[in-house]
């Protein structure tokens, strides 16, 4: 882990790792759980944990994981749903928190990988590094349940907690600059039917 | 004959198309009113269509039929979804656009927009059919529906102030 000064307080944050923290995710699945990968890293990341087809890989559509992963728990309601976004993906799409606490699925888990910035498009500071807050903006959604990990053993407690909570639940982690360690495949079609067929939704 | 708005329940539900999420316009508030009514249905209102667009994409994957609801303006915002989302991962994305910005419109703004509307779903390569006729509904949306899943397409109505405006409501 490694450390950085936030333009807002000043004070030192600890910084985890997104590709530590997927994989400590994935480690914990016992197997029918779904998974969306946001775009960039945050699939990248998750391909790098080895192939799942319950894994959902997205490609494009920046800010819609959350939206996805939402459709996906409204219509899969026995399944545990878990989303992997960026912080800068989640700022673009704002409004999906105040529809899911609206919704409040029981079996949605939301994770966000704040590194502060748009890594994989140049590393531009994103609001984040200026002082905003994903979690208390979920919180003001009306997303009771959302928390920041303080470090790994705390990002794992919180989500045992929430892999068997009874409404969604919100995680964040301030993590460091790194790239994802690899690059999915970049092959739409077969990612959709090879996730449905994990799913069963597709024979 | 039936409303143009209750048609287009009956053919939903005869079709299982049961996830409905919109983005409020005044000429689909009756069909969002009848939908809303039914508990086949789940009925809700996202902030955006991107969103309403991504969540329908979703519970595709997930097992369920849906459409997103909006107005002309709404689906301008929506060409970046549909090119890398529901085009390339051939999502049947089903969206129904009540056409805004033509046949009496008051704002210019509408009115541009609504002319960015049929290129778009052109140059996108989308299925569309224009509903103005209450007895051609059934048959439209009955038909592409089928032909969007089938094909693994998504495809688009647009809702003509033909069909939908007051002045055009007489039995
Ligand atoms: C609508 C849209 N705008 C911009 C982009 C370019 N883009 C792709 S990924 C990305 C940054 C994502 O940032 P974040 O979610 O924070 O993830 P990070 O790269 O930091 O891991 C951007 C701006 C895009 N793909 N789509």
């Amino acid at each position: 882990m490694t450390a950085r000064q936030t333009a807002a307080s000043g004070a030192q944050e600890v910084l985890m790792s997104r590709f530590d923290l997927t994989s400590r995710l994935v480690a914990r699945l016992r197997s029918d759980e779904a998974v969306v990968g946001g775009i960039g890293n945050n699939n990248f990341d998750l391909w790098a944990t080895g192939r799942r087809p319950q894994n959902f890989y997205m490609l494009g559509s920046m800010g819609l994981c959350f939206p996805i992963a939402l459709g996906l728990a409204l219509t899969q309601p026995r399944r545990r749903v878990v989303a992997i976004e960026g912080d800068g993906s989640l700022l673009m799409q704002l409004g999906c928190l105040a529809t899911i606490a609206e919704r409040r699925p029981a079996n949605l888990t939301l994770l966000v990988m704040d590194n502060g910035s748009y890594q994989i498009t140049g590393g531009q500071k994103a609001a984040t590094h200026h002082g905003a807050d994903l979690v208390t903006i979920a919180r003001g959604c009306g997303l009771n349940e959302s928390r920041w990990a303080e470090n790994t053993a705390h990002f794992e407690e919180l989500l045992d907690n929430a892999l068997i909570g009874d409404r969604p639940h919100l995680i964040a982690a301030k993590i460091d600059e790194a790239p994802g360690r690899a690059t999915t495949d970049r092959d739409p079609a077969w990612i959709r039917d090879t996730f449905m067929r994990g799913l069963g939704t597709r024979s | 004959m039936a409303r143009w708005f209750d048609t287009v329940a009956a053919v939903l539900k005869r079709n299982e198309v049961r996830l409905v999420t919109y983005v409020p316009d005044k000429v689909l508030a009756p069909l969002i009113r009848a939908l809303e009514a039914d508990s086949y249905f789940t009925t809700f209102c996202p902030t955006r269509e991107e969103e309403a667009a991504g969540i329908v994409c979703g519970g595709w994957m997930g097992g369920m039929r849906g459409i997103v609801l909006m107005q002309t303006s709404g689906f301008a915002t929506l060409a970046n979804v549909l090119a890398s989302l529901a085009l390339p991962y051939r999502i049947p994305l089903l969206m129904m656009i009540s056409e805004r910005g033509t046949l009496g419109e008051f704002n210019v703004g509408q009115a541009m927009v609504c002319r960015s509307m049929r290129p778009m779903l052109t140059a996108l390569g989308i299925e569309h059919h224009t509903l103005s006729r209450r007895d051609e509904i059934d048959f439209i949306v009955d038909r592409t529906v089928n032909q969007a899943i089938a094909t693994q397409e998504p495809a688009a109505f647009i809702l003509s102030p033909l069909l939908t405006h007051a002045k055009r409501q007489e039995a």
